[in-house]
């Protein structure tokens, strides 16, 4: 986009990017954060690690953020997957039973929840390219089984971590910042790669778009949807070792909780239509941390927790109403004709 | 009197409508012509709340209205059908056609919907249009050109006093198009005014009384039709002078070729039921026949896009099983569907990745077309096709019909292919960008392509190939070839006593 600076429709175009709302409604809630309290956006050195509130946002984000990098690109193919919450606690289920219980070397339990949580996404996507179920219902199984097989897994019990390594995720860091998020970046440039270095993105946008006319043009249209779901459950996968590392426990019926819906509401807020297409995993990104970004600053404020779902809802309503073109060319065209009221006698457009 | 005065529409950079006047008169039939992306669609989806004019007036015998919404213009009588067929796919005949006014029982009977009338008054709608057809399938079952007719049907519906109608034709045999204008000759005698949005110069020939030609978002011109000769038309919507449509394809002296495609005993249950069909390299066949004869469904059954239960297909002389699009193209098969809108484009990608899908998807997933190749290539056929659009990144759905089509044939010439397999390649197109696609045939044919032409346009088929295999039920009946290949023999050839009359 090198040529959007010097296009004089360039700031057209920048309004019309898909995340642009999202990072202008990040932006003000960090004012606003920084105006409510001083040190808001303030980082410090300690012990060789990064402190301050912006991390602790980083930090607590990342989880939403690796979910919601898996859900753009199901969601790009116009599918949805609501089973990453059950997916999570499976794989935080396995980690933990393994190490505690089983006496499994960490490396091969990780590897193992990991793998788990792969076959899950596998098995969202063959329900959905074989037997053509609608991805809502088809990914509806395994959210309601799935927490299921990981109570089956824990026996009903919270298996709680010792294992260093495991917890490793949760609270060490890497690279002066906490181990969630470099996972966050790891995962991120992983993605990135994935869709933009090779055809892959433009296969899933072309899916999403007209799934009819990707197969005339000859795009491999199973292959691309079971690697879309499967690359989704694998997020999930390694949400679910960051989960079981923050508490040290796997806690079968509460890991990843309502995750499907906080990572739908990222992918949402980032600029990626739920009708499929186009897709910004940077959006989805930005998406999650506005969200973290806005539970902190409601804080700062002492607003209590049962309010704050309200103020949430206007913010999400308000980027969602600023993505929509409608919208904002009906709001030009009020600013248009108030403008011609203002100058009266002169003709509203030269 | 439905009436447009100063009529302006900005889309971004385009100026699509430019001070447009223009009345539709009651008791007559208006042509409305243009080359693609002259605006005419633009036109009458502001003259039909789709669109909100940004300057200027609609006026409804003299007084002035806003149209906020299609259903403001319904209930002013003014009923249309649009460039790209808007039905629900999965909804029956009968559903659509009323859909939004079917008939309800009283309130006290807690207003249910009235089944049976919904039925009898689709029946009526379609006998209209001399269709017979039953009106419980599900309309995405239904060959496209029905498709066209059962929106046209949808539109008659309505008590209207205007009637709308953009590029109605672009699917339809000449039979269908004759039915269609002599019902719109008895609407226009009973008094209602009638717009009609076409390519075709007999056709506007045939059915209007006056005509205005926009260019450029500009109206330049509005005469009555019999005062106003071809070359001038011609030359008011180009802004030139042009030469009369291409030349004929030379057949040349006819030495043995060998076989580039050659199918035998092509059959799929309700859609085809013996073809043959060879075409050597070099060589454009095209495949002539009425409306359910089984043009495209051979061509989607060449391509891999339907799986056939007999029939054997040979490429280059050897015998493939071909099961999937990617396998046809691999084989170096292309395939340009007629349903520009359910099969080709990909809505709101830009112009250039729709270019590029075909040829990333042949090349495969590691090896991605760079963006530098991406944006040469785009660049390179959008002049070579001459497709107007503000830029190459573009989302398609903002091109004019006839634009989108240009690109998806672009996006097959970008895959290099041996055999081009065309449906209705000209659909939707304008007379100046028709010679050009049949040029660019001509051209490729030269080159050693094989090509494979359906058309519904006979002249299209003489002037694009030198041999035509005519289909009949589902079957290929007859060849005709060198002479022969004229619009009128082959008018006889497609039209020669149906076996059994099964239409569909
Ligand atoms: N929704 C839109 N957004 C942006 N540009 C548009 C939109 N619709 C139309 N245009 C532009 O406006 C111009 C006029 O388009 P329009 O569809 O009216 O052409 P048309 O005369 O109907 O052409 P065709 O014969 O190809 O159907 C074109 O340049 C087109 O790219
Ligand atoms: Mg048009």
């Amino acid at each position: 986009m090198t040529d959007a600076a010097s296009d004089p429709r360039g700031m057209a175009r920048v309004l019309r990017a898909p995340a642009t709302w999202a990072l202008v409604a990040l932006a003000a809630l960090l004012v606003a954060g920084a105006v409510g309290s001083p040190g808001f956006l303030s980082v410090e050195m300690r012990d060789g690690r990064l402190y301050g509130t912006p991390i602790d946002i980083l930090n607590h984000g990342s989880k939403v953020a690796i979910v919601a990098i898996g859900m753009t690109l199901v969601i790009a193919t116009r599918g949805v997957d609501l089973s990453v919450g059950a997916v999570v606690a499976i794989a935080s289920a396995i980690v933990a039973t393994l190490v505690s219980q089983k006496g499994v070397a960490w490396p091969i339990a990780m590897a193992g929840a990991l793998g788990a949580a792969l076959l899950a996404g596998l098995w969202n996507g063959s329900l959905v390219t074989f037997l053509r179920l609608q991805p809502i219902v088809a990914t509806l199984v395994l959210m309601v089984a799935g927490r299921g097989i990981a109570q089956l897994i824990t026996d009903g019990q919270i298996v709680t971590v010792r294992d260093p390594a495991v917890a490793f995720l949760g609270n060490a860091s890497l690279l002066l910042l906490p181990a969630t998020v470099s996972a966050l970046a790891v995962i991120s440039a992983l993605a990135w790669l994935g869709t933009r270095r090779t055809a892959f993105g433009l296969f899933l946008e072309a899916v999403g778009e007209n799934e009819r006319a990707a197969r005339l043009s000859g795009i491999p249209v199973r292959p691309v949807l079971l690697v879309a779901y499967a690359a989704c459950g694998l997020c999930a996968g390694v949400a679910g070792l960051i989960d079981c590392a923050y508490i040290r426990a796997a806690d079968a019926n509460n890991a990843g909780q309502l995750l499907e819906l906080d990572a739908i509401l990222a992918v949402v807020l980032g600029g990626t239509a739920l009708t499929g297409g186009r897709f910004s995993l940077l959006g989805s990104v930005i998406g999650a941390m506005l969200m973290q970004t806005l539970t902190k600053v409601l804080y700062v404020f002492d607003v209590s927790a049962d309010i704050a779902p309200a103020p949430k809802a206007a913010i999400v309503l308000a980027v969602c109403l600023l993505q929509s073109p409608t919208f904002r060319a009906a709001c030009s065209r009020h600013l248009e004709s108030a403008r011609a009221r203002l100058r009266p006698g002169t003709e509203a457009r030269p | 009197m439905l009436a447009a005065r100063g009529l302006r529409k900005r889309f971004g950079p385009v100026l699509a409508l430019d001070s447009v006047d223009l009345e539709i008169r009651p008791g007559e039939v208006l042509g409305l012509m243009g080359e693609n992306g002259a605006g005419k669609s633009t036109l009458i989806k502001c003259l039909t709340g789709l669109h909100r004019p940004d300057a200027g007036t609609i006026e409804r015998d003299g007084r002035p209205i806003t149209l906020r919404s299609p259903r403001d213009a319904e209930a002013l009588g003014v009923s249309t059908v649009h460039q790209e067929v808007h039905l629900i796919p999965h909804a029956t005949v009968a559903e659509n056609i009323c859909l939004g006014r079917e008939p309800r029982r009283n309130w006290l009977l807690g207003g249910s919907i009235r089944w049976r009338r919904v039925r009898e008054r689709a029946n009526a709608a379609l006998a209209r249009l001399g269709l017979a057809l039953d009106v419980r399938r599900e309309v995405s079952t239904l060959p496209l050109a029905i498709r066209q007719l059962v929106a046209i049907a949808r539109a008659l519906d309505i008590e209207a006093r205007t009637l709308i109608l953009d590029e109605p034709t672009s699917s339809l045999d000449r039979d269908e198009v004759e039915r269609l204008f002599s019902t719109l000759r008895r609407l226009r005698g009973e008094g209602l005014g009638i717009v009609v949005v076409t390519h075709f110069l007999d056709q506007v020939y045939a059915i209007a009384d006056r005509i205005a030609v926009l260019r450029d978002g500009r109206l330049v011109g509005a005469a009555l039709a019999a005062s106003l000769p071809r070359a001038e038309l011609v030359a008011m919507m180009v802004g030139r002078a042009i030469a009369p449509a291409a030349a004929r394809a030379s057949s040349e002296a006819e030495r043995p070729r060998a076989a580039a495609l050659s199918a035998r005993g092509l059959r799929r249950r309700g859609a085809l039921d013996g073809v043959d069909l060879d075409v050597a390299a070099g060589e454009a066949v095209g495949l002539a026949g009425l409306l359910g004869s089984g043009r495209s469904e051979t061509l989607r059954a060449l391509f891999g896009a339907d799986p056939i239960d007999e029939g054997a297909i040979e490429v280059s002389g050897r015998r493939h099983s071909i099961r999937s699009p990617g396998a046809a193209m691999r084989l170096g098969l292309a395939f340009l569907s007629e349903d520009r809108r359910g099969d080709g484009i990909l809505p709101s990608l830009s112009v250039r990745d729709n270019l590029i899908t075909a040829l990333q998807a042949q090349r495969g997933i590691l090896r991605r077309v760079g963006r530098r190749e991406a944006a040469a290539l785009a660049d390179r056929l959008i002049a070579s096709l001459r497709i107007k659009a503000p830029s190459a990144s573009t989302p398609i759905a903002r091109l004019s019909g006839g634009n989108q089509q240009k690109v998806l044939l672009a996006r097959w010439l970008a895959t290099d292919p041996r055999v081009l397999l065309l449906d209705e390649p000209t659909r939707g197109i304008d007379i100046g960008a028709k010679a050009d696609v049949l040029a660019l045939v001509a051209s490729l044919r030269e080159k050693g392509l094989a090509v494979v032409f359906v058309s519904s346009e006979l002249e299209e088929l003489a002037a694009a190939c030198g041999r035509v295999v005519v289909l009949r039920d589902r079957r290929s009946v007859a060849q005709l070839r060198g002479a022969d290949v004229d619009p009128s023999a082959m008018l006889a050839a497609v039209a020669a006593a149906p076996e059994g009359g099964a239409r569909d």
